[in-house]
């Protein structure tokens, strides 16, 4: 493949390839995400390929594996395109049957579809299942229609028009400005406006900058951004070059996680096509401009994912952050001006270009625009990666997309954020999607992990588990934090296991307060965010606890 | 030990200081652990004092200082996993084989870990065996799991 040299070029091969498929042959896309290779995906593909053998169709059928189409809870899953009938729960034994009977047959096999368990209604394709029908899927939508591996199948789907459009239509400071009306907020917990990090980069004094993918995602229950790297990277990349424009960077890194065998094969080869294809490089598309990506990982510590931290593990040491006073933006790594944005904000970036910053602006609410990806998890009947516009209420992801709660439990709150987000109580689910709404109510969105807690958890138990796991994440290099989250941990323990003394709460209070003012970086500034909400909105379990010295779990 | 491997790898990176992380991630996904001697080769040939290697193989949770047994088992201990009861799961992985977070037993037949989250929130509580997942966990299916592991 010669590198393209041009946007004729790009739109010439974007045509060949378009013209040698028919968009009516069936394909079967059976998700590779990781919760489905969590439940042998491999053994559905294995029996598809041997079945279209058997039945001499491999000339008439594509198999594809493709990135998470987001309903984790019913997997495996399979999609029939391009009818979009969606199969749950498939085993090696119903493939024969669904390449007879739906692939070549046309007709729908009731028992592998979605069934809802209250009313007992079917819903056979994409567009009927509650999961997927009320959700806005801007940016997953694309991942059950390409194999994560095929730069091909990302071209035929409009990839990298978004980019040639920057290079050859855009000034880098058109390309900026259209971030910044957009109002592209980041996705990976602060909400701070993108358009206005660049801007800071790109005016920063320094020849050499750099731009990162931060796709660490150590929070426990977010699982949306690798179901993106993996399942779509080149889309975080074409953002990524896209941005590297704007801000005049030749360098980038993505940093992501080591033990994710998957997610590092797609975005190698994802890296190694765009080269080859001449979207990374040297002269990329003809237009001089060069830019190369490097990968980095995190080899197990959740503090690796603050932005300073992480630039020092891309320096090869460890990751100790530094203080918030010193930007990145302006001395990152090596000192160097360094952008760093999370995996979901450089996806936005291509559909922002292609469609512009109006379009952009008519999704969301008033200051969160565009969708959100979250990852539903916890005692939810249906687990997931889901994409919704900001507005939405947590009523309705909770009930019209998460099926509720299983068990015939009621909800007790929503936890958003993980353990440096807050709580939600069940009272106040209607509130919308949105980084101001959810900040006012102590649950800031953070990387969008929502967590939801049925009448039986223990608020008190919840918060000791969140310090617990910061405690052993923690980096250690300032005090408020180290040995704050040490105190903090003890004291709610005790209460948990019905130890607890009267003062306890007031000496939480006193050092939570210390650790917010105090310590280095939003680890340690956010530590005690879990423990001020559940005591906000359920005070009295730790007042129960200490009086009556219950013991939580 | 594969010592052509762990040397390749070595080589691969040698006289780049900042490939320590890349280096040493390699040698323990190919090892499971990192002997001393290894070390001081590292440190030799990428031109990193052994303080320094010592300061980000005892910091980062992935790298072991200890040979791992032939089993690696993780019990996932994230947030979804926690809610729907990980830790009847521990506690009963833990007493079928005897040891405590962090170790191996003594005829190195498994080494268990906890793992923070491992991404399949919706398959918990599991547990995964040498990269292999096993899904939505319960005391007695952790008995029968763990059997099939000689």
């Amino acid at each position: 493949m010669p590198r393209m040299n041009s946007t004729g070029k790009l739109e010439e091969l974007r045509k060949t390839i378009l013209s040698k498929r028919d968009p009516n042959k069936p394909c079967i896309a059976v998700c590779s995400g990781a919760a489905c290779q969590g439940l042998d995906n491999d053994r559905i593909i294995r029996a598809f390929e041997k079945e279209i053998v058997t039945q001499s169709l491999d000339k008439k059928v594509d198999i594809r594996a493709t990135g998470c189409h987001g309903f984790c809870q019913k997997g495996p899953n399979v999609i029939i395109h391009p009818e979009e009938i969606c199969y749950m729960e498939v085993t090696p034994e119903d493939v024969p049957e669904i390449v007879s009977e739906t692939v070549m047959g046309k007709k729908v096999i009731e028992r592998l579809i979605y069934t809802d368990p209250n009313t007992g209604e079917k819903a056979a394709h994409m567009s009927e299942v509650p999961f997927y029908k009320n959700q806005m899927r801007n940016l997953i939508s694309d991942n059950p229609k390409i194999d994560p591996k095929s730069i091909d199948d990302y071209l035929a789907i409009g990839g990298y028009s978004a980019l040639s459009k920057a290079l050859f239509d855009m000034s880098p400071e058109q390309v900026l400005e259209e971030i910044k009306k957009a109002n592209l907020r980041g996705r990976g917990g602060g909400g701070f406006p993108a358009g206005l990090k660049w801007e800071t980069a790109r005016n920063a004094p320094g020849e050499e900058k750099y731009v990162i993918v931060n796709g660490h995602e150590g929070l426990p229950g977010a699982f949306m951004d690798r179901a993106i790297l993996t399942g779509n990277p080149h889309c975080v990349l074409e953002g990524l070059i896209i941005g590297a424009y704007a801000i005049g960077s030749h360098q980038g890194f993505i940093y992501t996680r080591h033990d994710a065998p998957q997610l590092l094969a797609n975005v190698n080869t994802a890296l190694a096509k765009a080269e080859e294809y001449g979207f990374l490089g040297e002269n990329i598309l003809g237009t001089g401009f060069n830019f190369n990506v490097e990968v980095h990982f995190d080899v197990g510590i959740f503090v690796s994912g603050e932005s300073s931290a992480l630039m020092r593990s891309i320096e090869g040491k460890n990751p100790e952050p530094r203080p918030k006073y010193i930007r990145t933006s302006v001395h990152g790594i090596w000192d160097r001006p360094s952008n760093l944005n999370n995996v979901e904000t450089w996806s936005n970036v291509a559909q922002i270009i292609n469609k512009g910053a109006e379009w952009y602006t008519s999704i969301g609410t008033e200051r969160s625009k565009g969708t959100k990806l979250l990852s539903l998890s916890g005692n939810i009947a249906n687990s997931g990666v889901v994409e919704v516009p900001f507005g939405t209420t947590l009523r309705q992801i909770v009930y019209d997309i998460g099926g509720g709660i299983p068990n015939e439990k009621k909800l007790k709150a929503v936890h958003l954020g993980g353990p440096m987000g807050g709580c939600v109580p069940e009272s106040l689910i209607d509130t919308p999607l949105d980084f101001d709404e959810m900040s006012k109510l102590g649950a800031p969105i953070g990387a969008g992990d929502v967590l939801v807690l049925d009448e039986d958890t223990n608020m008190v138990d919840v918060t000791r588990f969140f310090l617990d796991f910061l405690s052993k994440e923690s980096c250690g290099k300032c005090v408020p934090c180290r040995e704050g989250l040490r105190q903090m941990l003890k004291i709610v323990t005790n209460i948990s296991e019905g130890k607890g003394r009267e003062g306890d709460i007031e000496l939480l209070e006193e050092i939570s307060e210390v650790m917010g003012a105090a310590a280095l970086c939003s680890l340690g500034k956010t530590a005690s965010d879990p423990l001020k909400s559940t005591l906000r909105y359920f005070r009295d379990e730790y007042e129960v606890n200490i009086q009556e010295k219950k013991h939580a779990a | 030990m594969d010592k052509d491997k762990i040397d390749q790898i070595i080589s691969k990176h040698e006289g780049k200081a900042k490939n320590l992380i890349h280096a040493l991630m390699e040698i323990q996904h190919e090892n499971h652990w990192l002997p001393k001697d290894v070390l001081e080769k590292v440190s030799e040939k990428l031109g990193v004092p052994l303080s320094r290697v010592m300061q980000i193989v005892t910091f980062y949770k992935t790298f072991s200082l200890v040979p791992q047994g032939r089993h690696e088992v993780h019990v996932c201990m994230g947030t979804a996993c926690h809610v729907r009861g990980a830790q009847q799961i521990i506690e009963k992985v833990e007493q079928l084989i005897g040891i405590r977070t962090g170790e191996t037993n003594p005829d190195g037949k498994f080494s268990l870990e906890r793992g923070s989250c491992l991404g399949c929130c919706s398959l918990g509580p599991e547990i995964v065996v040498d990269g292999r997942h096993h899904s939505r966990m319960t005391p007695d299916k952790v008995e029968e799991v763990l059997k099939s592991y000689d």
